[in-house]
C-alpha cells in the first residue's frame, strides 16, 4: 500500500495532518498500538521539518509486508551539516517558530529514537530526502 | 485513575466534547517544546502546558496523551477545539499553573 501526500510550505495550521491520516490508516490496518505510536511520532517530526524548513514538499508512505517506509521529498535550502542537525538541542528556526512550540531541536533526534533506520539526503541550494524506516 | 475522576477531583474544566473516551491515566508530563513532549510523553499520559496553537492537537493525537490540560487558564480559539473534537483529544483547563497542577496530577495518579 502506498498513499501520498503534499506537505504546504510554512502552513502550521495545517501541519501535522499527513502523519494523523497515515495515523488513522494504520490503526484500521490493525497494527499494534506501540508501532503506530513509534511512526506517527517519526512521521510529525520530519513532516514538521518539510513544513518549517523545506518550504513544504512530497511525502510517500508505504506499507509493505515487513516494514513501514516513509520518504519525505524537499526543494528546499539542504542541511548545511547533517551531524550538528542530529544533536539533539540544535536547531536553525527562527525566534517566530521557537513561539509556536516547534525549534527544540529534538525533531531528527526524535526520528532516530522512534525509527529503525533512518537515511538523508541533502544538498546545499537543491533540497532534501528522508527516508524513515519502522520494521514491523 | 480514570480521566473522568480526575477531572471531578481537580475540578478541571473540560474544553472539548463531553463523550470522550474514558481512558485510564498513566501519569503526566510538563512542557511546552512540542518536539520535547513528542519525545518523552508516554501513552496515558496527562500533558500539562501553557502552549496553545493548533499543533497541540496533533502532538497530543500522535503521542496518544489521554488529555492536553491547560494551565493559568490559557485561552483556546474555537477552531481549535473542533479540531480536537475531530480528533478526538480531550482539552482541559485550569486556572492554576503548571507546577501545583504537575503536584496535584502526581498526587492523584501515583500515590
Amino acid at each position: 500500500m502506498v498513499l501520498q501526500y503534499q506537505i504546504p510550505g510554512n502552513d502550521f495550521s495545517s501541519a501535522g495532518e499527513a502523519s494523523s491520516n497515515f495515523k488513522t490508516v494504520l490503526k484500521k490496518l490493525g497494527l499494534p498500538s506501540q508501532t503506530i505510536r513509534r511512526v506517527a511520532i517519526a512521521m510529525y517530526e520530519a513532516e514538521i521539518n518539510t513544513v518549517i524548513h523545506g518550504g513544504g514538499g512530497e511525502c510517500k508512505a508505504e506499507v509493505n509486508g515487513d516494514r513501514i517506509r516513509i520518504t519525505f521529498c524537499d526543494h528546499g535550502p539542504g542541511i548545511q551539516d547533517v551531524n550538528l542537525a542530529m544533536q539533539a538541542g540544535y536547531s536553525t528556526a527562527s525566534e517566530k517558530i521557537r513561539e509556536l512550540g516547534f525549534g527544540a531541536g529534538m525533531g531528527l533526534p526524535n526520528i532516530q529514537k522512534y525509527a529503525d533506520d533512518l537515511q538523508i539526503d541533502t544538498e546545499i541550494g537543491k533540497g532534501t530526502t528522508l527516508v524513515l524506516t519502522v520494521n514491523l | 485513575m480514570k480521566l473522568s475522576e480526575l477531572i471531578k477531583r481537580l475540578d478541571l474544566k473540560l474544553l472539548t466534547k463531553s463523550d470522550f473516551e474514558d481512558r485510564e491515566i498513566t501519569g503526566g508530563y510538563c512542557g511546552d517544546l512540542l518536539s520535547w513532549v513528542m519525545g518523552k510523553a508516554k501513552p496515558g499520559n496527562v500533558w500539562i502546558t501553557i502552549m496553545s496553537n493548533v499543533n497541540i492537537v496533533a502532538v497530543a493525537s500522535l503521542t496518544d496523551a489521554a488529555c492536553i490540560l491547560l494551565s493559568e487558564n490559557m485561552n483556546l480559539e474555537r477552531e481549535i477545539i473542533e479540531k480536537a473534537d475531530e480528533q478526538d483529544v480531550v482539552i482541559l483547563r485550569s486556572s492554576k499553573p503548571s507546577y501545583i497542577l504537575a503536584a496535584e496530577v502526581f498526587q492523584a495518579v501515583e500515590k
